[in-house]
């Protein structure tokens, strides 16, 4: 099913169609993200952001990265989001709207984050103005990113799972009931 | 399809994020903002990964994956603590720290 998509989608014929699909996801990920920072429901908060990430799973799949989606769904959407919801229900966020959740300066963060916004796009559009992706794209195979992992990318891998070690152990003795 | 569309993507959801970041008292909801941040640079990698052709992009995108992992981890425990000592995870309060 999936392979299906994605040769659909990398296909010469098949460029428009992974084009329509990109900007309806796009689309949806960029108004959940905006409803995500908006709501004054927490439980809401954490229903949106499921939908931007199932949203970059998706653009993951429209750039050939099968396996960076597969991770994306299994540790985004099955783990982390778990991991939110534990934390909102142990930390009795209330049930129904709140009005306490912004600060009174929101103007403020709006500002930084459009000139932000506003910087970034003006340097991206003067560096890759009219940039086009490969032609014939092929999807990267789980096998390739295995064998990359495991040869090139050895070292910081085992650090990574010593880093993931570290974090857990440190996550139990911070949380903790003495 | 252009380079751009999906680095503008990954861009306007960073600025997002950041947003969240700012503007958000409730703790979990501030965690939430840095999860959408990270997502957005994780497709700027797999945009140039597919750009280039070349298998780096995805495994730092897969690296920044497990590395949030931990993140929300500890965060989450910061924020069960803070919880614990203060009846309250409004980060604007916890200002013990302050002058």
């Amino acid at each position: 099913m999936m392979n299906l998509v994605l040769q659909t989608a990398l296909s010469d014929t098949g460029n428009w169609i992974a084009n329509i699909f990109f900007y309806i996801i796009a689309a949806v990920a960029v108004v959940a993200a905006l409803k995500m920072v908006t709501t004054n429901n927490v439980v809401h908060a954490s229903l949106y952001l499921l939908v931007v990430l199932s949203a970059v799973a998706a653009t993951y799949v429209i750039l050939g990265a099968e396996f960076a989606a597969a991770t994306q769904v299994l540790v985004y959407l099955g783990a982390i989001m778990v991991l939110l919801l534990f934390g909102v229900m142990l930390t009795r966020a209330k049930i129904g709207a709140e009005t306490d959740l912004d600060y009174d300066q929101r103007w403020i963060g709006a500002l930084v984050a459009t000139a932000l916004g506003a910087v970034m796009m003006y340097s991206l559009w003067e560096g890759f103005g009219d940039v086009t992706m490969p032609a014939e794209q092929v999807p990267q195979r789980t096998e390739a990113v295995a064998d990359e992992i495991f040869s090139t990318y050895i070292v910081p891998f085992e650090a990574l799972s010593v880093l993931l070690l570290a974090a857990l152990i440190g996550a139990v003795v911070v949380a903790r009931r003495d | 399809m252009f380079l751009n569309q999906f680095l503008f993507l990954a861009a306007i959801l960073f600025c997002i994020g950041v947003y969240g970041v700012l503007t958000r008292k409730n703790g979990v909801l501030v965690l939430m903002s840095i999860e959408l941040i990270l997502n957005a640079v994780n497709i700027n990698l797999v945009a140039f990964g597919a750009f280039h052709q070349h298998l780096s992009g995805q495994v730092f995108a897969l690296f920044v994956i497990a590395v949030a992992a931990a993140e929300v981890g500890v965060g989450l425990a910061i924020v069960l603590l803070i919880y614990r000592n203060r009846r309250s995870i409004n980060v604007a309060e916890a200002n013990i720290l302050k002058g």
